[in-house]
């Protein structure tokens, strides 16, 4: 019972804040309604039993991505107002094509429903193991190739990150930590003698 | 099965992946080597060919990678274009003044994924091989910086490739919840007799995302504008090797995943064929700019190489790679004579552009010819070979939409034929309208090669290649 309230009232978060992602005027604002849907979808999780699931969201959406996210929206000029004036214009089409996607989609789960549920693998269960336990036992054994694979692609997105930016601009003083340690006082100061009523000529 | 069996089985993997990981390094600490650094990207994509042809034959890393002769076939197809790529491409960038050391490691990492492809067993395993040489080629293609022309087609790449990806994983996570398994043999024995309507959902979106990576109708629309933005040695690379991989991921996941709905996959192949075959035949008329031209040509013969496919029987898929293989070598050879060809330090780039090459570069005129007949399929050409393969497989199977679709094949290839001609008309007899400037040697060395092999070393080759395809075919394990 306490289980059905949580879900209902999660989901219902989830897609009231996803709906005012798309629908807030103040970009700022969606972004913010994105880190609700976020945290309401790592509450569903936690009903599943699935609690590193749950912290990953939490950490690396909230945490990471949508932090991200304030930072692009509130550090480029955005010009919000002229992205949306088409909006009235491509409605009419983006709207059917919606319509349409959301029938196939019921008539598919309808489909499935009065079928019968499809043939699934009953899921591993190690014991008595929590879910990192679990997920670690097989991310270096069973899943090795994927998630060294999954590594190469981020490799190839940090290489392609940086050929695609990075300049070289000449003339940029760059820091030297060798001449920085050698610094002594004989090469760092200089006495100089002063006169009274006289500044000192570099 | 051990860990060192799987890691004996992921040989030309593993040489790869250290391969590009040290050469990394390498350049990192000396980004002057350019040269030496091609040479070892070069070094280490020949001795994976060798791994992959040598190699043992079996299933690693829990089903998630095949060895067997069609992942063998593939990639050493694969990788030998990969070698060419490094070697047309740095050249060029060293000679506009772009030292990247990053661009062999770039194509390093693409065949790696390219190589992934070809052998997927998995849904996972075949969306990280997209993934990773898909990511390396957007970066390939905005390479050039100050062109912003080539930044238009990395973006535009970038953002569809990113929409058919997500095509792909829909499709994947439909499959995976309907048929309750990621791996195509596990799949395969859900769907004997037939897909359900959930897993039939999954498999359209699934083909919707493969047909956009081997740019087939109706998902062909990037292609024209990347091929025209892209610096012309990375367009050599792409026309070929990822259109192969994709291929036979495409063969794969069809032939091992969802043999039991053959009925039902082969309409929606049928159509992607055609429309192919006629977007590319007709739009191509209309296109000025050659690389624009080629890419439609690209398409039109994607189409032919999916009427193979759609056969479905294993001698379609022997017909599919041995018209794949010769494509590639025709298509790589005609982009190394673009590569080639500038007048005033301007690339030429348009049909006006080649008038009366013929009287000054007879060398490169009659390889383009060569290039040009051999892909409107005229005999003793390769590319007529190639099309001999899918028309015979495609007759074979008697099915009444199969042959209906061959001839009308056969119509689109001579609407395309005209084009073809029109840019030899121009070669031959319209008069030059300037000096073109020095030809690069290794450009002339890779298009003067291709030209021998489409015509008359393709004779000699068909003989090795026909009973490697063959094999190759066989390890799908369709009927003939």
């Amino acid at each position: 019972m306490a289980l059905a309230i949580a879900f209902y009232l999660l989901a219902a978060v989830t897609v009231g804040a996803g709906f005012g992602v798309v629908s807030s005027r103040n970009p700022v604002h969606s972004v913010l309604f994105l880190i609700l849907s976020f945290f309401s979808a790592a509450g569903l999780f936690v009903t599943m039993g699935a609690e590193f699931l749950a912290m990953l969201l939490v950490v690396v959406y909230v945490g990471a991505v949508a932090v991200l996210f304030l930072f692009v929206v509130m550090m480029l000029d955005v010009d919000f107002a002229a992205l949306r004036q088409g909006f009235a214009r491509y409605m009419p089409l983006g709207g059917l094509v919606a319509g349409i996607l959301a029938i196939e989609m019921i008539v598919v789960a309808t489909a499935v429903a009065t079928g019968g549920t499809p043939k699934a693998d009953t899921p591993q269960v190690y014991g008595d193991v929590s879910n990192i336990e679990a997920i670690g036992r097989v991310l270096y054994t069973d899943y090795v190739y994927f998630f060294q694979a999954a590594g190469l692609v981020l490799l190839v997105a940090m290489i392609g990150a940086i050929v695609l930016t990075l300049r070289h601009k000449p003339g940029v003083r760059r820091q030297v930590i060798v001449d920085q340690v050698a610094r002594t006082p004989k090469t760092g100061m200089r006495v100089v003698q002063i006169k009274p009523g006289q500044g000192i000529d570099q | 099965m051990t860990f060192s069996q799987d890691l004996a089985l992921a040989a030309p993997e593993l040489i790869l992946a250290i391969g590009a990981l040290g050469l990394l390094v390498v350049g990192a600490f000396a980004p002057r080597a350019t040269t030496a650094l091609m040479l070892a990207s070069i070094g280490a994509l020949i001795l994976a060919a060798w791994a992959a042809a040598v190699g043992p034959i079996g299933r690693g890393f829990s089903g998630g990678l095949i060895a067997d002769n069609a992942s063998a076939f593939a990639k050493v197809a694969i990788y030998l274009a990969s070698a060419v790529a490094i070697l047309l491409g740095q050249k060029w960038f060293e000679r506009k003044a772009i030292r990247n050391f990053e661009f062999p490691i770039l194509i390093l990492l693409a065949a790696l994924g390219m190589g992934m492809m070809a052998s997927a067993g998995d849904l996972i395993s075949l969306y990280m091989g997209v993934e990773l040489h898909s990511l390396a080629l957007y970066v390939l293609a905005a390479m050039h910086r100050e062109d912003a022309k080539a930044s238009e087609a990395g973006l535009k790449y970038f953002v569809l490739g990113a929409l058919s990806s997500g095509l792909l994983l829909y499709g994947a996570s439909l499959i995976y919840g309907f048929a309750g398994s990621t791996k195509f043999d596990e799949i395969a024995a859900v769907v004997q007799g037939g897909a359900s309507t959930g897993v039939l959902f999954g498999l359209v979106f699934l083909i919707c995302g493969l047909a956009f990576k081997v740019s087939a109708a109706p998902f062909h629309m990037w292609t024209p504008d990347v091929y025209e933005g892209a610096p012309t040695p990375v367009v050599a690379f792409f026309a070929g090797a990822p259109k192969l991989a994709a291929m036979v991921l495409f063969a794969r996941v069809l032939a091992e995943g969802f043999a039991g709905a053959a009925d039902q996959w082969r309409q929606v192949l049928v159509l992607i064929a055609l429309l192919s075959i006629f977007v590319g035949a007709f739009a191509g008329l209309a296109q000025t700019n050659l690389k624009r031209l080629w890419a439609y040509s690209s398409i039109a013969n994607v189409g032919y190489a999916v009427l193979g496919l759609a056969s479905g029987s294993s001698e379609g898929m022997q017909a599919m790679l041995v018209f794949m293989v010769l494509y590639m070598i025709d298509v790589t050879g005609f982009f190394a004579c673009l590569t080639a060809l500038s007048r005033n330090g301007r690339p030429m780039e348009t049909i006006g552009d080649m008038a009366g090459l013929f009287k000054e570069r007879p060398g490169i005129a009659l390889a383009m010819t060569a290039f040009s007949l051999s892909a409107l399929g005229l005999p003793p050409f390769s590319g007529f070979w190639a099309k001999f393969y899918v028309f015979k497989a495609a007759l074979g199977v008697g099915e009444p939409m199969i042959v209906i679709a061959a001839v009308l094949g056969l119509v689109g290839s001579v609407v395309a034929a005209f084009y073809y001609l029109r840019l030899i008309k121009v070669m031959w007899f319209d008069t030059a309208p300037g000096q073109t400037d020095a030809l690069p040697r290794e450009a002339q060395v890779v298009a003067i090669s291709a030209a021998l092999f489409s015509f008359p070393v393709v004779m000699g080759a068909l003989i090795f290649l026909d009973p490697a395809a063959k094999a190759a075919a066989a390890a799908f394990g369709l009927a003939s």
